[in-house]
């Protein structure tokens, strides 16, 4: 679909209001835009709001190789995204000179200007190093994309843990979010982007321009920068000519701003951590309010009863029989069972019987105690008839348990508890 | 089953666009005016798409004779029944008029409507106009009032125009003209300088042009301002000042989802100067 042209009574509208210094939606020179930052249930995942536009950042790692000239760093990837539900000039998978500014300019501002520690990114040099990916979709055009970009990757940053990891000696174990508490990523310092708009050759300025002042600008000025006054990133595109003091001018305005929107996330950090620790409601869906214009309705319906027990023995009658349980096995020929309607499975009925006991007195064993590898006392049977291609048992005698890490130990716990569920179903 | 069912049924009807009648004969121990008024309670409710109302020729006709129900956008009939399509307040006016009153911001181009449109490219003999639907109307150059070959209108790109549909259907490529069946201008035209252009949605553009609007009536009790309204959501404002009319502009864009109350408590608060 085609985007809304802009009309000249809206440009020239527009021109004049700001050559008196008034706003569409009656801010100052100066202000922003009304920003909300909220999280969702997983870490990493987090939604900015400024104004009407409207951006969701998602943080996400894996393990890889790192690169051969810097073996001991980890690897951070940036992606926007522009959905097309965002404005209509959007379109799926094709590259707009847009989508290629965007992208570069949050490369800039967040790899380079090496917030994030990546060498504690690393787990074995090089071998394997975490590689932190950051995704950014934005969901709804109202202009300066830029900057929520850079306040969603951020946040979504800050607010992203990675699973922990464990070495010992030469072997690596990447415990789930279960075994132990993620850690989170760390990171120096936050930069933040602000957009500053250009009217009449630069004569006239705006800061955060929404979408429809976007349109009539000659030029815009982006600076990045942290709250401790270092700049990240300047990057200006238009073609316009600023003068020195206007771009000194700029970033002092810049600053004023960083700090105050660092302040922001950190609260909503906060707030997400109080929610999580004190077990109240966190996520994306509680940070939308309710409002509710239809609660589920339905008339009075008047249901006839007088002759429901005759109706009610009248079905029952003519239902079909149930079909019939067997409490013992049927065999009918060596070598054969007979499966289902009821009756009990015969295949390998008295090895699973021996089988589900031993299994029965490990998985006490194991639940107890916490384990080093150990291959020697693992018996291996071949002639089971699970599913499984080798099922583990392990030895039962010596006392000391061994089992391997814990995600071989709960590979056999629950294959022990599949054959549990196995031998009740076909019980039944 | 075929056994008695004492069971009320609501009734949503479903129209295409165009006017449908439907003959309602009474249901075997339903009598008509029973299933009307059931419908007629349902006036002022909300009814969502995938309502049904089901009427079924009953096996004897009683002598009541059938009446016509007339039924507007929003309610469409699939041969004996009749289906909500679209999400709103069912409303009713006399004598047997019932619709949907829903509530949307894409617009879809429908014959007979005044729209304000966007001059986006001059070809031959047509220009190309956006109206915000899925295509672009054509506009001919001879549809201005005066117009000759030798004479054209002064139309620019990106001039706003006040016309009307003369052909607008999902089959063919919409058509404007700004002129009247008896080649006056009647109001039609180009127009906008030094005003602002602005969005709304449907609903509140239909309330504002509704004959005994609350809207424009408390709009007017403000100060003096120009207004244009367009049927495709597109409203044009042009006051004094820049100041009022971003005022005026403000307080459409805000009164879409409020009472009349707080309306009317916004409206007084502007005029006092305190916002």
């Amino acid at each position: 679909m085609r985007d809304t042209p802009l009309s000249n009574c809206e440009r020239d509208f527009l021109l004049k209001a700001i050559q008196e210094t008034k706003r569409l939606d009656g801010r100052q020179t100066y202000d922003y835009r009304s920003i909300k930052i909220s999280f969702g249930t997983d870490y990493g995942c987090c939604f900015v709001d400024l104004g009407k536009t409207r951006i969701m950042a998602q943080v996400s790692c894996e393990l890889i190789t790192p690169k051969e000239n810097r073996p001991n760093e980890g690897l951070i990837f940036f992606n926007i995204e522009l959905s097309p539900m965002a404005s209509p000039a959007f379109e799926m998978g094709r590259q707009s000179e847009l989508l290629v500014k965007l992208n570069r300019q949050l490369e800039r501002c967040l790899r380079n200007s090496k917030c994030i520690d990546t060498e504690s990114l690393c787990v074995v040099s090089g071998e394997k190093v975490w590689q932190i990916r950051v995704d950014v979709h934005l969901l709804n055009h109202d202009g300066n994309l830029m900057d929520a970009a850079s306040i969603a990757a951020i946040a979504g940053l800050c607010h992203f843990r990675r699973p922990d990891v464990g070495i010992q000696g030469e072997e690596v174990t990447v415990y789930s979010t279960e075994e132990r508490d993620p850690i989170p990523l760390s990171i120096y310092h936050m930069p933040i982007c602000v957009s500053f708009s250009f009217f009449q050759q630069g004569t006239y300025l705006l800061v955060d321009p929404c979408e429809r002042e976007e349109r009539v600008m000659d030029g815009l000025l982006m600076i990045a920068m942290n709250k401790h006054r270092e700049i990240c990133s300047i990057q200006s595109s238009g073609g316009i000519m600023l003068l020195k003091d206007q771009v000194l001018r700029c970033s002092k305005i810049a600053s004023v701003k960083v700090s105050e929107i660092t302040e922001l996330i950190n609260k909503a950090l906060e707030n997400d951590k109080k929610a999580r620790k004190t077990g109240g409601k966190f996520g994306f869906a509680e940070s939308l309010p309710q409002e509710r214009i239809t609660a589920l309705k339905t008339d009075v319906s008047h249901v006839e009863m007088s002759d429901v027990k005759e109706k009610a023995n009248e079905i029952v009658q003519r239902a079909e029989v149930p079909p019939q349980t067997v409490p013992s096995p049927v065999l009918t020929a060596p070598g054969t069972g007979q499966v289902g309607e009821g009756l009990e499975n015969s295949w390998g009925l008295e090895e699973e019987e021996e089988e589900e006991d031993e299994t029965v007195e490990l998985k006490m064993e194991l639940e107890e105690g916490h384990e080093e590898k150990g291959k020697g006392d693992v018996v291996v049977i071949s002639d089971s008839d699970s599913e499984e291609e080798d099922v583990v048992i392990l030895n039962q005698v010596t006392t000391k348990e061994k089992a391997s890490s814990s995600n071989q130990q709960g590979a056999v716990a629950s294959k022990q508890q599949q054959k549990k569920k196995k031998k009740k179903k076909r019980g039944q | 089953m075929g056994a008695l069912q004492q069971i009320y049924f609501r009734f949503c009807f479903f129209f295409l666009d165009f006017l449908c009648h439907i003959y309602c004969f009474p249901y075997q121990k339903c009598t008509f005016t029973d299933m009307l008024s059931c419908f007629k309670d349902k006036v002022g409710d909300v009814l969502l798409p995938g309502d049904v109302f089901s009427f079924q020729m009953p096996e004897s006709i009683t002598d009541s004779k059938p009446e016509k129900v007339v039924c507007g956008p929003g309610l469409r009939r699939n041969g004996d029944e009749v289906l909500v399509c679209k999400s709103g307040i069912l409303r009713h006016k006399q004598p047997n008029l019932y619709w949907i009153d829903s509530q949307q911001r894409r617009y879809v181009p429908g014959k007979g409507e005044s729209v304000i449109g966007i001059i986006t490219a001059k070809s031959g003999d047509i220009f190309k106009v956006d109206v915000g639907g899925s295509e672009q109307a054509s506009l001919s150059y001879l549809a201005f009032e005066g117009a000759t070959k030798r004479n054209r209108p002064n139309v620019q790109v990106g001039d706003l125009v006040y016309s009307q549909f003369i052909i607008a259907n999902k089959d063919m490529e919409p058509e404007l003209v700004c002129i009247d069946s008896c080649g006056r201008a009647n109001g039609m035209g180009v127009f906008g300088a030094g005003g602002l252009l602005f969005k709304v949605s449907l609903g509140l553009v239909r309330r504002l042009l509704a004959p005994q609007s609350e809207i424009a009536k408390d709009l007017e009790k403000m100060f003096p301002f120009e207004i244009v309204v367009g049927m495709n959501g597109r409203v044009w404002v042009k006051s004094k000042t820049i100041q009022q009319t971003l005022i005026v502009a403000n307080l459409l864009e805000s009164c879409e989802n409020m009472t009349a109350q707080q309306r009317q408590t916004l409206f007084r608060r502007v005029a006092d100067g305190s916002i």
